[in-house]
């Protein structure tokens, strides 16, 4: 199946779930980022369980934040 | 050896940062820098001025819906993240432990604006495995 990941189109097997994409993008510090899965914020404990279909587009964005303490 | 990152942006992006951290008073300001990598410097092209959810004087976040929308915009543009910036209402251009903490990405550039210093300083930092490095910062007048 096609995904959209980042912005780049690619072929993926089928039943990927966002844990395993998580896996195989080589995802740096992958607990400390946030997925979306057609703009739709995905749980962070769902990823193990949450499949991905053709035509997915999926924005892996780092969390950001910070303080002066 | 060391390689030396150096962060190139317009006088008018330094002053629009510089308005939105004034604005954002007494709360820390952020928002996300983008453009293009040339070798070792990073031309930023774009400045995403962005809320602070946390509305607070010590600490600030992204909020990864306008984070979201600015990748997007980013992408349509051609350019390509750099970094993200915020504001130290009271306290130097440094980055604090929290912020040490909580640089996740190797790869940014993490700016830091005082509002403690007048004209307000700005600096620009890299952080990997805690280890934190300054970058150059050039404002240059387009």
């Amino acid at each position: 199946m096609k995904l959209t990941v980042t912005g780049n189109v690619k072929e993926y097997a089928d039943g990927l779930t966002v844990a395993k994409l998580i896996e195989l993008e080589k995802v740096e510090t992958p607990m400390y980022v946030t997925v979306s899965v057609n703009d739709e914020f995905i749980a962070s404990g769902t990823f193990e369980e949450t499949v991905l279909k053709e035509g997915d587009s999926i924005e892996f964005l780092y969390f950001m934040g910070g303080g002066q303490r | 050896m060391q390689i030396m990152i150096t962060v190139r942006m317009k006088q008018t992006d330094y002053e629009a940062i510089v308005a939105h951290a004034r604005k954002g008073l007494p709360n820390e300001a952020c928002g996300l820098i983008a453009g293009k990598n040339d070798g070792d410097v990073k031309i930023v092209e774009k400045v995403y001025l962005l809320s602070n959810p946390d509305s607070s004087p010590e600490h600030f976040s992204i909020d990864p819906r306008e984070q979201l929308t600015a990748v997007k915009d980013m992408r349509a543009n051609g350019i390509v993240p750099l970094g993200n910036f915020h504001s130290h209402p009271a306290t130097p251009a440094r980055l604090s432990e929290e912020d040490i903490r909580l640089a996740y990405d190797s790869k940014a550039s993490y700016l830091i604006l005082t509002l403690a210093d007048d004209p307000p300083a700005l600096k620009a930092f890299g952080v990997a495995g805690g280890e934190v490095s300054e970058q150059g910062l050039e404002v240059v007048v387009s």
